[in-house]
């Protein structure tokens, strides 16, 4: 197949595949890592302070999304997100890292037209479409119940 | 008659590059042309404080520097041609504030080095301008924070990325005597091949250079073999390839004497995916590396042709193509007068 | 032992995730909201918490869990009366996340400068 003839299909070949095993083993391994230590919090918390699991879980999933922040701070989790992929972006902390690094990129606009207004333009997406779904399935199983 | 052919035009008088002038961020200063690049810069925000003005400062500098080593004022410019990345060309326009000359600002994505060069030589050649100063910059997180994502957004970016490369060109070009001459120009067309994928450039750009370079030949008569080197401003490792095979289904064959300005500016070992990009990328590489090296004498005559992509994120948004435009300007070395 | 599963489930879902967006093409974007969305509705089903209690954070700690106390949320409040209830009362448990996060990226911005 010529790419004069055909060039969206032939340049394909162009192309260096996704190496989407090793990214897919980077993100098993990097994302249950992070969810064991979420884990580990979350014990901590429930036998420590004496606070029901939910809330360790919240707690502890909050102490994630610290960690997170810190470090889109320190400009670290872009590079650690390279690696792993989808085990650092497809968790809360990965969320997190949304919101804070749409916020530090944009304080260069002010605090209002910049920070606050552009907080969302990463993580606004997955915001909406759990309200929404949420919305919708509430009402229904509401009607049904 | 200055048009050969469909898209080239032939420079009547002689027109010389009389200075250059390049600035470069880290990533480049670190990389292996460093020493050909005139000012460098050990961080992104070079002294500024946004990355917005840290662009401007770039393509001041360029010019700046660029003045200084041709020894040439303010008031010797009859015209000054710019142009960037940005939305609404701000660092050009910003910048143009300071040089006290006519401003005509260009836009032509990655191919807006050469674009302003080729519009240059032709206004010193139609009588427009004596002496026509010519620049353009691009920033890695400029670019990032129009064209995609915020810079500390943790994304996996995919092999076939291209990284913008941060810094500025400046030339001047006139009539008195130089080391470098500009003797042709082809203006691209304007292709669109159908990719639509923001994270490979090389793929989408390609054709355009293919078209460009192709019809260059068949205007001037030439082959590949007349030129010591071929070389494209940002093609990359995916659109490098690209490119050569296209033009050896047209009966080109450029494999011993092309190269990318996008594969030169970086070392393998930097963490830049695919290779450079940007309008940087064209005009650093030629302005310091290629015109050093007919310098000294290792090529004499090459073709420069800047490749440029022509998307914008509302675009990608709606699923639209991303159409691409080469652009392309022939440098030979003044040989010495004995 | 349910560290194993916490290992395994996080992990398979952040796996699966990024299957999404390699093979299946998705942007980033894309797969967060679908996860979010996926959370909600295996949350309402009742399988999430199937998943919580095997799991643990593995699966409270992906976005996925996000999804899963939205839904948490309005399940709670479906015993009350009227729909304002069960829409009002989303937020009881995926609030305190969404709030920290916010407060979070908003001193964040307000202490650090992004690097590039």
């Amino acid at each position: 197949m010529s790419l004069k003839t055909n060039y969206r299909q032939a340049v394909k070949a162009f192309q260096p595949k996704t190496p989407y095993v090793i990214n897919s083993l980077k993100a098993f391994v990097v994302g249950g890592a992070l969810c064991t230590v979420a884990e580990a919090f979350a014990n901590l918390y429930s036998r420590f302070f004496s606070v029901p699991l939910l809330s360790a879980q919240q707690l502890a999933v909050m102490t994630m999304m610290l960690l997170a922040v810190v470090f889109t701070g320190a400009g670290k989790y872009d590079d650690f997100s390279q690696f792993a992929g989808a085990g650092a972006t497809m968790t809360l902390a990965g969320f997190a890292n949304a919101l804070a690094s749409a916020a530090l990129e944009y304080r260069s606009e002010g605090w209002t037209a910049g920070v606050a207004s552009q907080m969302f333009k990463a993580g606004g997406a997955a915001i909406v479409y759990g309200v929404v779904t949420a919305y919708l399935l509430g009402i229904l199983y509401y009607l049904m119940s | 008659m200055k048009l050969a052919g469909k898209q080239t035009w032939v420079f009547e008088h002689d027109i010389y590059i009389q200075a250059t002038g390049t600035a470069v961020g880290p990533l480049e200063a670190d990389g292996p042309l460093r020493e050909s690049f005139d000012i460098a810069h050990d961080d992104l925000y070079c002294g500024e404080k946004t990355w917005e003005l840290a662009e401007r400062r770039l393509m001041q500098e360029a010019i700046g520097v660029c003045l200084q080593k041709g020894n040439i004022s303010f008031s010797d410019i009859d015209i000054f041609l710019a142009g960037d990345l940005l939305n609404q060309n701000v660092t050009a326009n910003y910048v143009a504030r300071t040089v006290p000359a006519p401003f005509l600002c260009m836009f032509g994505a990655c191919a807006t080095s050469m674009q302003t060069i080729a519009v240059g030589a032709a206004l010193i050649d139609g009588g427009f301008a004596r002496t026509v100063l010519a620049a353009t910059s691009s920033h890695n997180a400029t670019a990032e924070r129009q064209f995609r994502y915020p810079t500390e957004l943790g994304v996996q970016k995919p092999k076939t990325a291209t990284f913008t490369v941060t810094g500025a060109g400046a030339a001047v070009m006139g009539r008195k005597r130089g080391r470098w001459r500009i003797t042709a120009a082809t203006i691209g067309k304007v292709i669109d091949a159908g990719t639509a994928n923001p994270f490979d450039m090389g793929s989408a750009m390609a054709p355009a250079a293919a078209s460009t370079i192709e019809q260059h030949f068949i205007d001037l008569g030439t082959s590949p073999a007349d030129y010591d080197l071929i070389v494209t401003g940002d093609l990359s490792r995916v659109g490098s390839v690209i490119v050569r095979q296209l033009l050896a289904e047209s009966g080109y064959n450029v494999t011993d004497n092309y190269n990318d300005c996008g594969l030169m500016i970086y070392r393998p070992d930097q963490n830049v995916f695919a290779g450079g990009s940007g309008c940087a990328c064209c005009a650093v590489v030629t302005y310091g590396h290629l015109l050093k090296e007919m310098e000294r004498g290792a090529l004499q005559k090459i073709f420069v042709v800047a490749t440029g992509a022509l998307l914008s994120p509302t675009m990608m948004q709606q699923k639209q193509s991303i159409p691409a435009v080469a652009h392309g300007v022939v440098m030979e070395a003044v040989k010495e007068e004995r | 032992m349910d560290y194993v599963m916490a290992f395994m489930v996080g992990g398979a879902l952040c796996a699966i995730a990024q299957l999404f967006m390699d093979i299946g093409k998705f942007s980033q974007m894309h797969v967060m909201s679908l996860f979010v969305a996926a959370g909600v509705v295996l949350g309402i089903g009742g399988i999430y918490d199937r998943l919580i209690a095997i799991a643990g954070a593995g699966a409270a700690f992906p976005i996925s869990g996000f999804g899963y106390f939205l839904a948490k949320g309005v399940l709670a409040q479906s015993g009350a009366a009227g729909w304002l209830a069960v829409s009002s009362g989303m937020f009881q448990f995926a609030g305190a996340i969404l709030s920290f996060a916010i407060v979070l990226s908003f001193f964040t911005a307000l202490l650090c400068k992004p690097k590039g």
